[in-house]
């Protein structure tokens, strides 16, 4: 017999027999039981002022330090607001769990008061999802949750909560086992596979590594670094992947997909051998599917099996996670090259060059004013790589991907499948509870700070000094970027206006942050290093930028690779390369 | 496209059958049939799904299903490796005049009558997808009125058994407090 308690002070006790040390959360009527014995309880518990919030910083937390993060909310509007950030961690693999409150269960389907069917409207992205209206099924749905949200591909989990189940009393018993029959994560990979990846690749001539988030989820950077290495070819980061392998290695080539180099998107392109680690053929990253790396063959190793096949054929599929599947590729690997040495060398000359020929730049604005790309390159060089970048979703998000130099993995968040606007200030706010002694900069755009700005008042009011540069471009400037390239310039709807209202100053000062304000290239250095000076308080810096800039490179949707432009009507000159 | 048969165990749990009707509609999978019923576990329930696909998405199919938590099993039921059973309840107009002509149609498809007013006579028939369509087509003639059709269920020949399948199941152990690293 365990100890009788409410349903409530057993929601909460499980809570902290799952190891949850914070969760960001706000109250209302059907999860009100469980806010009293939160009171008492080890947990922190953050305040937010919008569901929303919550859940991105549960995101965040989760993503800066790997273990799975938690927040919580009421019925009805409390749980519909956590939808957003629950397809976006479901979409990134991030592990969460996030509770709710139910209205009692004789009133559910009764349309009562602040009800909302939340398990049915979240089955397609959450990873599973429970609604528990028995007190003695709360521990275990808890203990579930969590490990299915930590365990194989990462995911969300939603546990709902009639309210009478947390009112009722009930013994507490934390499972000592969980059986899961149809739930069985496929950890170590097939030694097979492991052969036939290795014998493929020493019969390739141009292979790539085509690395994603999987690498960062498994914590395989130290084996990624190795394995590469030992290979001595072109390695490729997706989006959710930068960071997982340094930027300053001689062997990267940055990011690959609609934004990415001109060396990486290339490197895929001409490959004859994609040894694909975690990533999952995303259209942003193939383009046009069927003119993707036509001459590759593919090894795809990934810890969920759907995503093998989903997009591309694979012709040698390593279901297994990535930390254990590239640590027994090495050897396998070396066994191979004793046999017969690799010669990778033409086909590293010729992507050097490329590399060499088409690096990431920008143009600097004509008028003088000031260039976004510029203010991120020196947000990064001032800052450094073992601090956090955060950002929102649009052309901010991109540059941010291009231009801070990320060495390390978990030092760059954003939403990369989804493309939430207004990820940024949340996500940061999670990341800086997670890691509160490294420094945490949400790059921002105005359009995304205006949806989920509110945060900084729960970062103002709890310790939680992030800093956020808004690259005010006082429009939505990825929209604006696709009038100007697919509508002739016909600005429907994009500008915000944004440098004549809101005064973001005034804003972060009546949020308890310190604003700040550069609109001068020669203010930028000194505006950063003051922002990087505070730590005890939410910094805000509006960085009015340069409305006209453009991300280059860029593929542009539904079209191929092949057709990449380096600037407008500006493709590489292919006929003087040789690849 | 062609059709294949999947027997899905599943848990017998609140929420299963929207799980898997979801996940077919949300990544556009075509569904013939689904049919769902106990089995010999109570805890355990078995769904038969006849779906149209590509034969190069029908391993997308069953590794998405896969992923639901409450999905145990799944098993292709090929042709002619299983028994497989529809069963149809049908009512056609009937009099005195053309009942000769009726019973000679259910004598060849072992169809029986299991209600009758005075113009109509409701039947039922199992059998697979073709004997029933042929039945049906058979009766057209009559005048059908009223069709109540199930989905296809069907079961492997031999001895084994999908359930026997699932039953070595593994207990995963919890971690008594901080949060366990289950991935390494």
């Amino acid at each position: 017999m365990g100890k009788k308690m409410s349903g409530a002070s057993s929601l909460v006790q499980s809570l902290e027999s799952a190891g949850v040390d914070v969760m960001f959360g706000i109250p209302g009527g059907a999860i009100l039981p469980a806010y009293d014995p939160i009171f008492d309880s080890s947990i922190r518990h953050i305040l937010v002022r919008h569901e929303q919030g919550a859940g991105h910083a549960a995101t965040g937390y989760a993503q800066v330090t790997g273990r799975v993060g938690v927040c919580i909310a009421t019925s009805g509007p409390g749980a519909t607001n956590l939808v957003t950030p629950l397809a976006d961690a479901a979409m990134d693999s991030v592990p969460m769990v996030a509770i709710t409150g139910q209205v009692p269960s004789n009133a559910i389907g009764t349309d009562a008061f602040q009800e909302a069917d939340i398990r049915g409207i979240t089955m397609p992205f959450t990873k599973h999802n429970y609604l528990v209206t028995d007190p003695d099924q709360i521990p275990r749905a808890i203990a579930e949750a969590f490990y299915i949200a930590s365990s194989g591909r990462p995911g969300p989990v939603l546990v709902d909560i009639a309210k009478d189940a947390l009112q009722k009393e009930t013994d507490f018993n934390w499972p000592k086992e969980l059986s899961l029959p149809g739930y069985r994560p496929q950890l170590e990979p097939v030694n097979q596979s492991i052969l036939d990846a290795a014998a493929l690749i020493a019969q390739s001539s141009k292979p790539v590594l085509y690395v994603g988030g999987g690498a960062i989820k498994a914590n395989a950077s130290k084996e990624l670094l190795q394995l590469a290495e030992l290979l001595g070819v072109p390695v490729v980061t997706t989006l959710m992947a930068r960071g997982a392998f340094p930027d300053s290695h001689p062997l990267h080539y940055g990011m690959p997909g609609m934004h990415g180099t001109v060396g990486a998107v290339t490197a895929l392109q001409k490959s004859d051998l994609l040894i694909t680690l975690g990533a999952r053929f995303d259209d942003r990253v193939t383009g046009k599917l069927s003119t993707f790396a036509v001459n590759a063959k593919v090894i795809h190793a990934d810890i969920d099996p759907a995503e093998i096949g989903k997009n591309r054929f694979a012709d040698v599929p390593v279901v297994g996670d990535l930390k254990r599947t590239i640590a027994a590729l090495i050897p396998a690997v070396k066994a191979e090259f004793a046999k017969k040495a690799p010669d990778y060398s033409a086909w590293n000359a010729s992507m050097n060059k490329l590399r060499e020929t088409y690096p990431l730049g920008y143009d600097l604005p004509k008028d003088g004013s000031l260039s976004p790309q510029y203010v991120i390159e020196r947000l990064s060089a001032l800052t450094g790589p073992e601090a956090i970048y955060v950002a929102g979703v649009g052309q901010h998000q991109m540059w941010a991907s291009q231009f801070v130099k990320y060495e390390n993995p978990r030092t760059w968040l954003n939403s990369g499948g989804l493309g939430t606007m207004g990820y940024a200030v949340p996500a940061a706010m999670g990341a800086k509870v997670g890691a509160p002694d490294t420094p945490v900069w949400a790059i921002d755009g105005d359009g995304c700070f205006q949806m989920t700005n509110q945060e900084l008042v729960t970062c103002a009011l709890n310790n939680i000094p992030i800093k956020v540069a808004i690259i005010n471009n006082e429009s939505l400037g990825m929209v604006r970027q696709w009038q100007t390239l697919f509508y002739e310039g016909r600005y429907s709807n994009t500008n915000l206006e944004s440098k004549r209202v809101p005064d973001f100053v005034k804003l972060a000062d009546a949020m308890g942050c310190i604003g700040l304000t550069c609109d001068r290239p020669e203010d930028v250095d000194s505006i950063i290093k003051k922002a990087n000076s505070i730590n005890d308080q939410p910094v805000v810096v509006d960085f009015r930028v340069f409305k006209d800039a453009m991300v280059w490179p860029m593929v542009a949707a539904g079209t191929s690779n092949d057709d990449i432009m380096i600037a407008r009507e500006m493709a590489p000159d292919w006929d003087s390369q040789e690849l | 496209m062609s059709k294949h048969t999947l027997a899905v165990l599943v848990e017998n749990s609140p929420g299963v059958l929207a799980r898997v009707a979801g996940l077919f509609s949300r990544r556009a999978y075509n569904i013939d049939s689904l049919a769902v019923g106990p089995t010999e576990n109570p805890a355990i329930s078995r769904m038969t799904i006849v779906i149209n696909v590509e034969s190069h998405s029908l391993e997308q199919v069953i590794r998405q299903l896969d992923k639901l938590v409450n999905v145990i099993h799944i098993a292709e039921l090929k042709p002619e490796e299983s028994v497989q059973a529809e069963l149809i309840l049908v009512k056609i107009s009937a009099t005195s005049k053309n009942r000769f002509d009726v019973d000679a149609v259910l004598e060849t498809y072992d169809a029986v009558i299991v209600d009758e007013s005075s113009e109509t006579l409701t039947i039922e028939a199992t059998g697979d997808g073709a004997k029933i369509s042929d039945l049906l087509n058979a009766l057209e003639r009559f005048g059908i009125r009223e069709l109540a059709q199930s989905g296809l269920v069907g079961i492997e020949r031999g001895s084994r058994s999908l359930a026997e399948r699932t039953l070595s199941v593994q207990s995963i152990p919890t971690a008594e407090s901080g949060q366990a690293d289950y991935q390494n």
